[in-house]
């Protein structure tokens, strides 16, 4: 193994463990920053759902508040988010910088592009089956539960696997400035140093995440289509 | 069992309002199958949404079981729709769960044990004819098993009232008849409510006590069936029945100057209905045997409704002309309804 990479990538040899350190900090970046844009994304999917105009728990006020601030973040490319919640940022985890200051801005990214994908994901549920639930007297909470997000694991999948690959996108970005990870790894020998070898190896293994992403995803949208 | 007190729904504000349902009353007994026929857009949806407040009436109120609805908490009225199962157009069954997992969605928090929630749902699926389909996905069924997995997840609290939203709809014409056999069985065992919205003249026919004609969003006309096919005082009325029979074919024959209609001098086409419920006895053949007349039978169509016939023929009479006379008048006086329809008599 040791061998074959001296052969074929003999800049990346000498930068293993950096690169092993980089592909971690990025897997950290990922998890941390899905996992919580996860939680919030759905959770705030959910609300733009059912307060939206004729939903059941209709509300224009927080509809359209929470609709205007998601466009307001989808607007915003990653690179200016990423230095202008800086304070946020600081305030929350002491630092801008290393994996623990990247969580944040990337949280601020993914959150709403994911609040979309839940949300888009929602509506693609047939109206009927949420008056066919009232009709049975089911509380709002139960619909949300037992109905929409039930109903709607495919879809909410599908949305979760684009998320995902988009989010190690910002990680690239966000890496630059100062959180490490594969991109900067890249960037940094790859391009500065004039490093081909680790430029290709960086893609090509940034290539296999995303296949074994979409593959999970994939699974899951199968095993909950009937 | 259903008390509707002057209901209407508007739909929009200001001059851009629709209003979907005007000043409707209607009083449904208890165990009784009560019809709501009207043409897409009359409000008929509505006003059955307005029964279990899917839709929130403008104005009015709705007593079920003597509670008014509109007047209940959010908690109350969930309790209260609980006892009011609805069927669908479009079944509206969830695509992820078994027939098995869609008709025990509504028993959750009922109390049962997982032990009773599954023989509750089997022996439903057993009621509805579709024992066998317990592990099946809602893909898997053809839509005459759909409607009847819906149905089972509408009995599942037993409800004392099925509110059915065009549910044979979207089913082929025997399937439809097979749904509307097992609504009435229900109705007959189990005693329950049943409020059917359609728009098929035919459907009424088939299953209803009674039935309310609606259009522009008001009850036009309603009564017993038999009466209201019998008897049909508004238009639109009239139109949904003409649906329901080939009687109306005659005039259009007419038209078309088909050779069955074209008539030597001396003879008549006459429409005969029948309207009252003692049709029994051999109307056509005594005529023809008293009066030495004879009738030529071009359309004929005769349903039972309600368990009496109705309907009646098309025939061209042709005799002395004195002799249809009174042919006529006995008929009129049999209760028959004469319609003269083409007459040959001045030709000869």
């Amino acid at each position: 193994m040791q061998e074959l990479i001296v052969n074929i990538a003999p800049n990346l040899a000498s930068k293993l463990p950096d690169f092993y350190k980089a592909l971690g900090d990025t897997m950290l970046m990922v998890l941390w920053s899905g996992l919580i844009s996860f939680v919030f994304g759905l959770l705030l999917g959910v609300v733009l759902t059912v307060t939206k105009p004729n939903g059941i728990l209709e509300n224009k006020v927080v509809y359209q508040i929470l609709d205007k601030l998601v466009s307001l973040f989808r607007s915003i490319p990653f690179i200016i988010l990423l230095t202008w919640v800086m304070p946020i940022t600081r305030a929350l985890v002491g630092t801008v910088l290393y994996v623990r200051g990247a969580i944040v801005p990337l949280v601020f990214g993914s959150v709403p592009f994911f609040t979309r994908q839940v949300e888009s994901a929602l509506a693609e549920l047939d109206g009927g089956l949420i008056e066919a639930a009232l009709s049975m007297g089911s509380s709002p909470l139960e619909i949300i539960f037992r109905v929409y997000l039930k109903e709607s694991i495919a879809a909410i999948a599908r949305g979760t696997t684009i998320t995902i690959v988009s989010l190690l996108n910002l990680t690239a970005m966000a890496g630059v400035a100062g959180a490490g990870g594969l991109g900067d790894f890249a960037i940094r020998y790859g391009h500065d140093r004039n490093m081909a070898d680790i430029t290709n190896v960086t893609v090509l293994v940034l290539v296999l995440i995303v296949c074994v992403i979409e593959f999970a995803g994939g699974r899951i949208v199968k095993k909950n289509t009937h | 069992m259903i008390e509707l007190k002057n209901i209407s729904k508007d739909f929009g504000s200001g001059e851009k309002a629709v209003h979907a349902v005007r000043d409707v009353s209607l009083s449904i007994g208890s165990g009784e199958i009560f019809g709501i026929i009207g043409f897409s857009g009359a409000g008929k949806s509505t006003l059955v949404r307005c029964i279990n407040l899917l839709e929130r009436p403008s104005s009015g109120s709705v007593f079920v079981a003597g509670q008014d609805l509109t007047a209940l908490s959010a908690k109350d009225l969930r309790a209260a729709r609980k006892k009011i199962g609805m069927i669908f157009q479009h079944f509206n069954l969830m695509p992820s769960r078994t027939v098995a997992g869609n008709v025990a969605y509504p028993l959750k928090g009922s109390g049962l044990s997982k032990e009773d929630i599954r023989k509750k749902v089997a022996t439903l699926l057993e009621l509805v004819g579709i024992g066998d389909k317990a592990d099946a996905y809602p893909s898997q069924l053809s839509g005459g098993q759909k409607q009847r997995v819906a149905i089972a997840r509408a009995l599942a609290n037993d409800p004392q009232v099925l509110l059915c939203d065009e549910a044979t709809s979207a089913l082929d014409p025997q399937t439809t008849k097979a749904i509307l056999h097992l609504l009435k069985h229900l109705n007959e065992t189990l005693g329950i409510t049943i409020v059917l919205i359609t728009h098929e003249m035919a459907v009424v026919k088939e299953i209803c006590d009674r039935v309310a004609v609606m259009e522009y969003g008001r009850v036009v006309e309603q009564g017993e069936v038999f009466t209201v096919f019998a008897e049909p005082k508004q238009d639109i009325t009239k139109s949904f029945i003409h649906t329901t029979s080939n009687l109306q074919k005659v005039e259009a024959l007419i038209a078309e100057d088909s050779p069955v209609t074209r008539l030597q001098p001396g003879e008549l086409i006459v429409r005969l209905s029948y309207v009252q419920r003692n049709v029994n006895e051999p109307i056509i053949s005594a005529v023809s045997q008293m009066f030495n007349v004879s009738l030529n039978i071009i359309f004929a169509d005769i349903t039972i409704v309600q368990d009496s016939p109705i309907g009646g023929t098309v025939a061209i009479i042709s005799g002395e002309k004195k002799q249809i006379t009174k042919a006529i008048e006995y008929l009129i006086e049999k209760n028959v309804g004469v319609e003269v329809i083409k007459d040959a008599r001045a030709d000869r």
